[in-house]
């Protein structure tokens, strides 16, 4: 938006033409059939006031250095076309020419103002994005990022979670940003879900910031883009962006601990005499280890080992027994648990809604 | 040695010149073939890093691919780039360098000829070393693996507590080993440019070429070094227990990031700028005049030089640095543009008025030109950090670089090499393999890195071994497979056309190009001393004043 008010009506009507023709060619490839989600991971679709100056900056940028290719791919056509070699010419040398300082000093200053114009637009952008204020109302989300998995927290809310992130949608007229701060606990990682921000990483002893404030509800997809080792591919990131009451509904849920059900007591045991609960924490109970991601409410999530497999029983009983058969490389150990033993905790795992 | 006579059984003694020669080339001190074995190992690096590449490619035609495992398509990319810039893009630079450099200013050979043999033995023994890891990568009690941290080895995945085992040692001594070659050379092409010239061959009337791979090598003594460093620092937290890098004992990832980039970014122009000397030599040559603006070309290549060694960050936008950080590498970055802006201009004002002729080192000079512009483009998006937030990390940002590397850099080597061969070899190649090779190869190209453009802007990670369906990525990543294919046919065409034409090519005689400097008036392949008689040069094009007494450079300069 800022951008916009910078720019002449010429250079406006160039900016939209080229956004609508990067829409129209980007909306194409993304119409291939989806499973998992109404929103894509277009950069160009942006769904928060992040990623919408940034969609808005590049526009501009790419209208310019659109400018810049036409001129000089038309001089270079030009250039090639008029002046090849005529085969009816003399064997003659054509003018020797050695320079001119004139036309230099012209390539050189009209580059340079053209390169303070795009500093200016961009400075302008870097200090709304990055030195933008946290308001009092905003949702603080901890990030941390773990070989190759997500770990949320919710310090004001004692929610901890995994890998589908759940935030409130922005109102334009009252703003519910949300503030994440971001950590790691081994490799470097990245946080890049497209259409709400641009990314930023999670790096060891190294805390980041970054902010978001969706104006559409959701669910936005994006994944670790920061090489993080073997399963790097496999480190994906869904977030849940919640209407008011859906979100108040999920916090209400996600606060209290892990359902108690007795028909799944076998399960629990297993669960608890096996190395599950070295890594693995589920609320109100025993297990609190924190190497793995937070169980206490699995069921509330649609995906599992960070987005590689559909959360159903299938696929919870192949996790626990193989996680390599979904994710070769994962952190996950084989726990060779009997069948028996495997049926009782995975039917342990689904009563933890 | 050669004192000990060795009784030689009559049946072998056939085999003896074979022999000879061989032995001649592995002693060798000569400039000229030093510079052969450059490029020669040089393109049986790129082999294995293109066919790694292909890999790569086979993996990512459709989403969920199982022809490798994740282990090795990290290695794959891993040691496909670390291939690519250390044991075939600098190398064969520092070949044409080895071979050129002393042939243009009228030199005999280089200044510290044992030292420059040296150094190509240290960055070829790099090379195997790093290969070696196939085999010894784990350690010696099991099978090998290649390094699989990426090419730059983030801190702190290259600590011995994300990567057991050796295989990244052999990434780091590989690197370390090839980079004292590289400085090596770098001393020796300063020192041979400073105090071999021939008489009359003032410091701004060497050729652009040698102008360039002055300003290269300077580059390449401030970049290496600090890469070094860093190796040496990573060597001591792995093993003798420093904590430089190694982020659970208070150590900064950080770090090594500006410490790569400090040599990672110069090292973009360390390839670049000798290509530029290419353009500067082929493109005046085919259209038959004298390059526009000399002066300002050399001030634009040192100006890119200064510039270039304050931009590293703007590989690290995402990093969390403050803005005003941000905002300062996005300024040095995109004014790093405007030198470079002013060679593009001055190679059309050159072809401008001029009469082009189509030969296939002109045709991959154009190519250059028009890729090399486009990459510039995308690198001033870039520049811009908030567009980088998005596009860093990214599908983009492959198809960004690959642009520079492959549609400039590849493009101008390959000018390079249809236009001295002649000299090399004293065979001409074939004007009508070439054009097959450039049409394919330009075709093959655009299909791969045009294309790859669109998954970065749609969200598509690099370094991933496999991708979700449904994000839309599947069609386009068959469709940049599918050109990465046709290159490799246009390579094979190439390297086709270098060994028919070497028995079989048209003889090149000396000057086969009707060129203006000191190399086209020596025979081809040049005698070991080149020059009989020292030349002594009056401008900067002494073979057109001889050929053009009437009207002779040197009038005008």
């Amino acid at each position: 938006m800022s951008m916009l008010q910078m720019k002449s009506s010429p250079s406006r009507f160039l900016a939209q033409t080229l956004l609508l023709l990067f829409w129209s060619v980007t909306a194409v490839w993304a119409n291939e059939p989806k499973i998992a989600s109404p929103h894509g991971t277009n950069i160009f679709a942006p769904a928060s006031t992040p990623a919408k100056s940034i969609a808005d900056l590049s526009v501009f940028v790419l209208a310019i250095t659109g400018m810049i290719f036409v001129v000089v791919f038309a001089l270079l056509v030009y250039c090639v076309v008029k002046f090849r070699d005529r085969a009816v010419d003399e064997r003659r040398e054509p003018a020797q020419v050695y320079g001119s300082v004139q036309i230099e000093l012209a390539w050189t200053i009209i580059p340079i103002l053209i390169v303070v114009v795009l500093f200016l637009a961009t400075a302008r952008v870097i200090h709304a994005v990055e030195d933008a204020p946290e308001p009092a109302g905003a949702i603080e989300v901890t990030v941390i990022g773990h070989q190759y998995w997500w770990e949320f927290r919710y310090p004001k809310l004692g929610i901890v979670t995994a890998n589908e992130l759940h935030i409130p949608v922005s109102d334009p007229s009252h703003s519910t940003p949300t503030f994440l701060q971001l950590l790691s606990s081994d490799t470097d990682h990245s946080f890049w879900v497209p259409e709400l921000a641009g990314k930023t990483d999670l790096i060891p002893n190294h805390p980041n910031r970054m902010w978001m404030d969706p104006q559409r509800t959701g669910v936005f997809l994006g994944q670790c883009a920061q090489y993080c080792g073997t399963q790097h591919a496999k480190m994906l990131l869904r977030i849940s962006v919640d209407g008011p009451e859906d979100f108040a509904a999920w916090i209400r849920a996600q606060e209290r601990p892990a359902v108690e059900d007795a028909g799944a007591l076998a399960g629990r045991r297993v669960f608890e005499h096996n190395a599950c609960m070295n890594c693995h924490a589920v609320g109100g109970t025993q297990a609190d280890g924190r190497f793995g991601p937070d169980l206490t409410h699995l069921m509330s999530r649609a995906t599992i080992a960070a987005g590689a497999a559909e959360n159903t029983r299938d696929n919870l009983r192949l996790w626990i027994q193989n996680p390599s058969a979904i994710k070769p490389g994962s952190l996950m150990p084989a726990m060779k648990l009997s069948d028996a033993d495997l049926d009782a905790v995975v039917t342990y795992m689904e009563t933890l809604h | 040695m050669s004192s000990n006579v060795i009784t030689v059984p009559v049946g072998q003694t056939q085999a003896k010149p074979w022999v000879d020669e061989l032995h001649q080339w592995l002693t060798t001190v000569d400039h000229k073939r030093l510079g052969i074995l450059y490029i020669v190992s040089a393109l049986l690096f790129l082999a294995v890093g293109g066919v790694e590449a292909l890999i790569i490619r086979i993996q990512l035609m459709h989403s969920h691919n199982n022809f490798v495992s994740p282990q090795i398509f990290n290695q794959m990319f891993t040691m496909h780039g670390t291939t690519m810039i250390f044991f075939v893009a600098m190398p064969v630079l520092f070949g044409f360098a080895n071979y050129l450099v002393p042939l243009m200013i009228g030199a005999r050979d280089m200044a510290f000829p044992r030292l420059n043999a040296f150094s190509f033995w240290l960055s070829f023994f790099g090379g195997l070393l790093l290969y070696f890891s196939f085999f010894g990568g784990s350690g010696l009690y099991g099978a090998g693996s290649a390094p699989d941290v990426g090419w730059w080895s983030y801190a702190p995945l290259g600590a011995r507590a994300f990567s057991p085992g050796h295989s990244s040692d052999y990434w780091t001594l590989a690197l370390l080993v090839s980079g004292f070659g590289s400085i090596g050379t770098a001393i020796n092409i300063i020192a041979t440019i400073l105090c071999l010239r021939c008489p009359g061959m003032k410091i701004n009337r060497m050729p652009l070429l040698v102008w360039m791979n002055l300003v290269m090598a300077g580059m390449v003594l401030l970049a290496i070094t600090p890469l070094s460093a860093a190796q040496i620092m990573l060597l001591i937290d792995r093993y003798l227990g420093g904590h430089f890098f190694d982020t659970q004992a208070g150590g900064s990832a950080v770090l090594w990031m500006h410490f790569f980039w400090i040599f990672g970014h110069p090292e973009v122009y360390v390839l670049i700028i000798p290509c530029f000397a290419f353009m500067s030599e082929i493109i005046p040559v085919f259209s038959r005049k004298p390059i526009f603006g000399y002066p300002v070309m050399v001030a634009a290549t040192v100006c890119i030089a200064f510039v270039s060694m304050s931009v590293w960050a703007h590989h690290m936008f995402t990093i969390g640095m403050n803005s005003y950080a941000n905002s300062f590498f996005t300024l040095t970055t995109m004014a790093v543009g405007v030198p470079t802006g002013i060679k593009i201009f001055n190679w059309i004002g050159t072809m401008w008025g001029g009469r082009i002729q189509f030969k296939t080192p002109m045709l991959f000079s154009i190519g250059f030109l028009f890729q090399f512009l486009i990459a510039g483009l995308t690198g001033i998006m870039m520049a811009a950090s908030p567009f980088d937030w998005q596009l860093s990390l990214s599908y983009f940002v492959v198809a960004h670089f690959h642009y520079v590397i492959v549609g400039g850099i590849l493009f101008a080597l390959f000018a390079a090499f249809y236009y001295w061969y002649p000299k090399m070899t004293g065979r001409m190649l074939s004007e009508r393999l070439g054009k097959w090779h450039f049409w394919l190869f330009l075709i093959g190209f655009h299909m791969t890195f045009d294309v790859m453009h669109v998954p970065g802007i749609l969200g598509m990670p690099r370094r991933i071994y496999t991708y979700e369906p449904g994000r839309g990525w599947d069609t386009l990543n068959l469709i940049i497979s599918i050109g990465a294919f046709i290159q490799a046919i246009a390579i094979l065409v190439f390297v086709a056309s270098l060994i028919i034409s070497y028995f079989k090519g048209a003889r090149a005689g000396n000057d086969p190009w009707d060129a203006w400097t000191l190399e086209w008036s020596i025979s081809s392949p040049p005698p070991a001393y080149n020059f009989a008689t020292v030349p002594t040069v009056a401008s900067r094009r002494p073979l057109w004043d001889l050929k053009h007494p009437e009207d002779p450079d040197s009038r005008y300069e």
